[in-house]
């Protein structure tokens, strides 16, 4: 198959910091200006990422992941797209980093997978060309090393193959096989860092499983960091070395993964683990949705921004906004005022059950009682 | 192959209604070729020997059959007027056509192709705007309008081109100021065509995919997002040479040009029918062919319309 060994890193630059981590985002900001407003789809995100390891982005639609990964890779069209904040990559300050600098970046040192495998391969060039093209272009390769390399990368990402299938085009495979390809036109240049934004949400469940095998199995072969973008937390739970919620274009709680399922302190984290359906419950079990939808991010609500949805929430978290402050356990932040699993939560709760807030009637599995206000809008 | 048996079914199709209705069409205007042949003042006795020699006086259904008989075999008949064969006659004056529009084409595709990309690109800014106003203005001004004003800025103002051209002295350069003139209505349609359409491109997540691979500019506009986005302009580019058919006949008299366009107004006035029944065969079989080409052309840009072919 494959005839020649395949370069799966990039040349380090002179003057990386190998000791540091791999990417510091630092309040990052990144609002629309729509003729309706300015959109805050991000709105102070901070975080770091070290060499190799997993960050889990999760929130619902509209809570800002997709922007937020994008605005990170500088993807986002320059017009009436504002974006402040700090992105160091590997020490290098990239948000400062013009397009023509940034192209030195992309591919090669960040990849990005996109949702839609249908739509993210183009319908009119042969998959071998789509992997070949960045080869040839960063990493300088003749045309017979690109194909031995493309090939060899097909072959790495599980498609059949591979040499009838270079030659093809994206219609002519499944959407797991296109997934597959997605994956390897990604990798082409080895980059560093992976943006997954939602890679199996348009997937059957079937392949679902197989595809994040093959992404965490790349992953460690290449020594790569992922930064996996999921409305579902059953997707990040094993998969994971650390996980940041979204909510409103804000991370709302971010924690290493075991630590968040064991100690979430987050009401909207917990309601994101309740909505997810479990085997061991009984058939036509109610699934515990979250009633209301994500605010408007033009006039985002004043105080905790999921205070309308919020089980717990208690007169302070409608005005005051909650910052993200540190748990117990290090590495672990939240941002809520009566946390989930401290007595002030606790309390809220039963407070809000009995005096029937809709909201937290519905999360503790009863029927709501007055009218569905805000709950089911 | 089936395929290509339904194209060759739909060219004679064509062919037949176009050539039946043309004959109708000019059999029916008043007068005929006699005047043309004999000149005016003519004895009758003698417009009668000759309407019986040219079979004028049979039912045009029936001559029209005879014509369609003969054409089958090859043979076009021959001009009243000056003798020479259907055949010969186009055969001189089609290439000259043929030329210009496809000179034509080829200017109007050379301007609108990187403006149409450039102002996807550049979509409502300024620049974009300007190129918008100016290629509608363009669209605006009648085709002969614009051959007088360019040969008035062009030939007679500045001596940089000829006005007319002369028969046997076609060329690149004779011929630029007549396919200009064809050439620049075209030019707005084609190019808000490609525009829209390579807006539309360019918001696919396979351009996304391309950008953060690092592919230049360049290269994501033209291997990219160029082939995907030609569909409509090929379409209407197909059916436009239809219209500059038309232009032609308009411009070849303008500019003096011996195609058939001018040939085919010639014919109608001196009612020279055969003539006319063989411009308008090419005229028509033309336009069949190359809308066939245009699919062939589908084909060749999008691989899921040839594998849809393949299969069916």
């Amino acid at each position: 198959m494959a005839r020649k060994k395949v370069v799966l890193t990039s040349p380090t630059a002179a003057g990386d910091k190998l000791d540091g981590p791999l990417l510091e985002v630092e309040d990052l900001r990144t609002h629309f200006l729509t003729p309706a407003g300015t959109v805050r789809a991000v709105d102070g995100v901070s975080f770091t990422l070290a060499r190799g390891e997993t960050l889990g982005i999760v929130g619902e639609s509209g809570s800002g992941k997709t922007v937020l990964s994008r605005s990170i890779m500088g993807l986002l069209p320059s017009r009436n797209v504002v974006r402040q904040g700090a992105i160091r990559y590997q020490g290098h300050s990239i948000s400062d980093y013009s397009q023509e600098q940034m192209r030195s970046v992309w591919g090669t040192e960040m990849g990005m997978i996109f949702q839609d495998p249908m739509t993210s391969l183009n319908p009119v060039m042969k998959i071998g060309n789509q992997i070949t093209e960045s080869l040839r272009y960063h990493l300088d390769m003749d045309k017979g090393e690109a194909r031995d390399t493309a090939i060899a990368l097909l072959t790495s990402v599980g498609i059949p193959e591979p040499a009838q299938r270079f030659g093809e085009y994206p219609h002519q495979l499944s959407g797991g096989m296109r997934q597959r390809v997605m994956i390897a036109v990604s990798l082409a240049c080895g980059p560093r860092l992976l943006f997954a934004d939602e890679p199996t949400t348009a997937l059957d469940v079937t392949v679902q499983a197989q595809i994040l095998d093959l992404l965490h199995q790349q992953q460690r072969e290449r020594h790569m960091a992922i930064i996996l973008v999921t409305h579902d937390l059953g997707v990040v739970a094993g998969r994971t070395d650390h996980i940041a919620v979204m909510y409103a274009g804000k991370v709302v709680e971010k924690a290493p993964t075991s630590v968040l399922f064991s100690e979430m302190r987050m009401p909207y984290t917990e309601a994101l683990l309740n909505s997810i359906p479990r085997l061991e419950d009984s058939s036509h079990t109610r699934l515990k949705i979250i009633g209301g939808r994500p605010p408007d991010l033009i006039n985002p609500p004043t105080g905790c921004n999921f205070s309308p949805r919020c089980p717990y929430a208690q007169p302070r978290c409608f005005t005051d906004e909650p910052p993200l402050r540190p748990a117990d356990t290090a590495g672990h932040e939240f941002a809520c005022w009566y946390p989930v699993g401290t007595p002030e939560g606790t309390k809220a709760l039963e407070d809000n059950v009995a005096a029937g807030v809709p909201a937290a009637v519905l999360a503790t599995g009863g029927e709501p009682a007055l009218a569905d206000q805000g709950a089911s809008a | 192959m089936r395929y290509a048996l339904g194209k060759l079914v739909q060219l004679v199709v064509v062919l037949v209604i176009v050539t039946f209705l043309t004959f109708m069409l000019i059999n029916l205007l008043p007068g005929g070729p006699e005047a043309a042949i004999l000149g005016f003042g003519a004895d009758d006795e003698s417009i009668a020997q000759l309407q019986e020699d040219l079979s004028l006086n049979d039912p045009i259904p029936i001559r029209y059959a005879r014509w369609l008989g003969d054409a089958v075999t090859g043979d076009l008949g021959q001009s009243y007027v000056n003798g020479s064969t259907v055949s010969e006659l186009l055969g001189a004056r089609l290439p000259v056509t043929l030329a210009l529009m496809t000179y034509a084409m080829f200017l109007a595709l050379l301007v609108a192709v990187p403006f149409g990309i450039a102002t996807a690109w550049k979509a409502d800014t300024r620049f974009d705007k300007i190129t918008g106003t100016v290629s509608f203005a363009l669209l605006s001004v009648p085709n002969f309008i614009m051959a007088t004003l360019l040969v008035y800025l062009f030939a007679i103002n500045q001596d940089w081109f000829p006005a007319t051209v002369k028969e046997g002295d076609e060329n690149l350069y004779t011929l630029f100021l007549p396919a200009l003139s064809l050439a620049l209505g075209q030019i707005a349609v084609f190019l808000r065509l490609l525009r829209t359409d390579m807006i539309a491109t360019l918001q696919e997540d396979y351009i996304g995919v391309a950008k953060a691979k690092g592919m230049t500019n360049r290269r994501i506009l033209f291997r990219h997002a160029f082939r995907p986005s030609s569909f409509s302009l090929l379409t209407v580019a197909g059916i436009t040479i239809g219209n500059l058919i038309g232009g032609t006949v308009i411009i070849e008299q303008i500019f003096g040009i011996n195609g058939i366009g001018k040939l085919i107004v010639f014919s109608i006035f001196q009612r020279d029918y055969l003539v006319v029944q063989g411009v308008v065969v090419v005229i028509a079989a033309g336009f069949v062919i190359i809308n066939f080409a245009v699919d062939l052309l589908y084909a060749l840009l999008d691989p899921r319309i040839r594998h849809a072919r393949a299969i069916a």
